[in-house]
């Protein structure tokens, strides 16, 4: 696998385009996608493909341009230049058809803290077009799976950090998304919540085969086997199967690997 | 677990919404904003006693001194309470239309309003129900100010009146909260949000009809009576005056409907992903 940003945007977008046109759709094709602020470049020609059933980390320090292209992706600003699509539907021109498929937790939290947890999972139902029968029995659903069934009428205000989160991945799950985005989840979570949001979302992977981009600073969260894009001062510095980037590197940790790639060291 | 895996049509679902659909985002966004209204008490008690200390206290002090004449829709000399009735009606929709805003930067900074915006269904459509949410919301409170105005004596020459007053208080909900979504899609921040109240809400409530008549104020200055005139919240206030007495002024209905659109216009285009100011405003907030 190569490190060299050129040359893996190039085959990345071969292997996207091939997928398309094959009928199997990538989950999420970012392509050549760049993105300013003003005159501040924040992203510069981002490539790559989330397949589905894979599970994606997508590693950078605070300000590698995470958010900015989880905002283009989830379609709050337009991409510059370059295009995204999930299951080949262009966000920008069928973004309907993309977002419908698409699955969110973002880093800020998103629950209304004065609601219960039903009237939460009953408003996102309804911004799917989901109806309030249909959406209680799949709220119901959601929520066995991340272990809060019995919370159900709970005020999210008496939740803790770890188990607001859970309801939000129960709520990204609720339209049956093929394609689940999250942004640095376990931000502000202690161990144990941080252990099990991962695994849940690793079993997410196995079980329903569906496919994860999941940013984070924290190297402890990749296992071996993830793909893995290294986004640094809004440029990709490799992408693929986390032991191969680290291989590419000729690191012997993936910590001292993303040192060298962006010649900076990331925190704890 | 069975639910997600054995639903197929939902890995593949067809394409677009049915009217149903539509119907089911528009009435769940307005049932959270009401939700969201009820939990919030202290809300909904401020945005009751604001008018009623003016009602109370302010007009009631200058009962004595402010006569006003006769002057349509009014056909008898009327107590000053009576005369700021409609003016404190569309207050009360004013700062519910700039509450509806301050919510939507603080559901952006929160990240609420990113949960609203990446639903699949248009963003005219999600921004529009906010809007009608919001607008029922407002009619609500002036409801509520209208049954202790009852008490007050203050009354419309005969009930109907408070049904008739009812799409005139949509009208004005419209424009006000329209306007509010608009500037609140110009807000950075939070903090600005007290400049609004400066420069918007307080210029836009003294300089207009709601306190004391136009032609009164045109014998103290000519040009502050123009202003009063060009303001858009003297045509609301106009509007509900005169539904109120089962009467219709149309210059005002005009203006205000013409806001209307072009407030939700610009704030439709201002929250446009590609065109608006979000984009042009830096960084997404983290």
């Amino acid at each position: 696998m190569s490190i060299e940003p050129e040359g893996k945007n190039a085959s990345m977008q071969e292997k996207g385009e091939s997928k398309v046109e094959s009928g199997a759709r990538p989950a999420l094709q970012v392509s050549h996608v760049s993105h300013f602020y003003g005159k501040r470049k924040a992203l510069d020609d981002v490539s790559f493909v989330i397949e589905p059933g894979s599970f994606s980390v997508l590693l950078g320090l605070n300000g590698a341009g995470k958010s900015t292209l989880f905002s283009l992706i989830t379609r709050l600003y337009a991409t510059s230049s370059g295009s995204i699509r999930i299951f080949g539907y262009d966000v920008a021109r069928d973004s309907g058809e993309a977002l419908r498929r698409l699955g969110v937790v973002f880093q800020a939290r998103t629950l209304d803290p004065d609601l219960s947890v039903m009237q939460n999972l009953a408003y996102h139902a309804a911004l799917h077009g989901i109806g309030a029968k249909d959406a209680k029995r799949r709220a119901q659903s959601v929520l066995e799976q991340v272990s809060l069934a019995d919370r159900v009428n709970e005020k999210v205000r008496n939740l803790s950090g770890g188990q607001m989160r859970r309801v939000e991945i129960a709520r990204a799950l609720l339209h049956n998304p093929q394609i689940l985005l999250l942004d640095e989840p376990t931000v502000g979570l202690d161990v144990k919540a941080r252990a099990d949001i991962v695994a849940h979302v690793r079993s997410l992977v196995a079980n329903q085969g569906i496919g994860v981009l999941w940013t984070t600073h924290l190297i402890d969260e990749i296992a071996m086997t993830d793909d893995v894009i290294v986004l640094h001062e809004g440029r990709v510095l490799a992408n693929g199967v986390a032991a191969d980037v680290i291989a590419s590197t000729g690191a012997p940790t993936m910590r001292l690997a993303f040192a060298k790639l962006t010649a900076t060291e990331l925190g704890d | 677990m069975t639910a997600i895996t054995s639903d197929q049509a939902a890995i593949k679902p067809r394409r677009g919404f049915t009217l149903g659909q539509y119907w089911i985002c528009l009435s769940g966004i307005v049932w959270r904003e009401a939700l969201r209204f009820l939990h919030q008490r202290e809300r909904f008690v401020s945005a009751l006693v604001r008018p009623l200390v003016w009602l109370f206290i302010f007009a009631a002090g200058f009962r004595s001194v402010l006569g006003v004449s006769i002057i349509p829709p009014y056909e008898t000399y009327i107590l000053y309470p009576v005369y700021i009735t409609p003016g404190l009606m569309a207050m009360i929709q004013l700062f519910n239309g700039m509450q509806s805003s301050l919510s939507m930067v603080y559901d952006r900074e929160t990240g609420n309003m990113r949960t609203l915006l990446v639903s699949p269904f248009p963003r005219w459509f999600l921004l529009t129900s906010k809007l009608l949410a919001g607008t029922a919301v407002s009619i609500l409170q002036v409801y509520a100010y209208l049954i202790i105005a009852y008490f007050w004596e203050i009354t419309p020459p005969s009930p109907w009146g408070y049904l008739t007053v009812l799409p005139a208080l949509a009208l004005s909900g419209l424009m006000l909260g329209a306007l509010g979504m608009l500037l609140s899609s110009l807000i950075k921040q939070l903090e600005n949000f007290a400049g609004v109240m400066n420069f918007v809400i307080f210029p836009m409530f003294f300089a207009s009809s709601a306190l004391y008549p136009l032609w009164r104020v045109e014998e103290g200055s000519p040009w502050l009576a123009t202003l009063c005139w060009i303001n858009p919240f003297t045509h609301a206030v106009e509007l509900i005056r005169f539904a109120f007495y089962e009467q219709i002024t149309p210059i005002s209905l005009a203006v205000v409907v013409g806001c209307t659109i072009v407030f939700l216009a610009g704030a439709i285009i201002a929250y446009d992903p590609s065109r608006g100011m979000l984009i042009r405003r830096g960084a997404p907030s983290e």
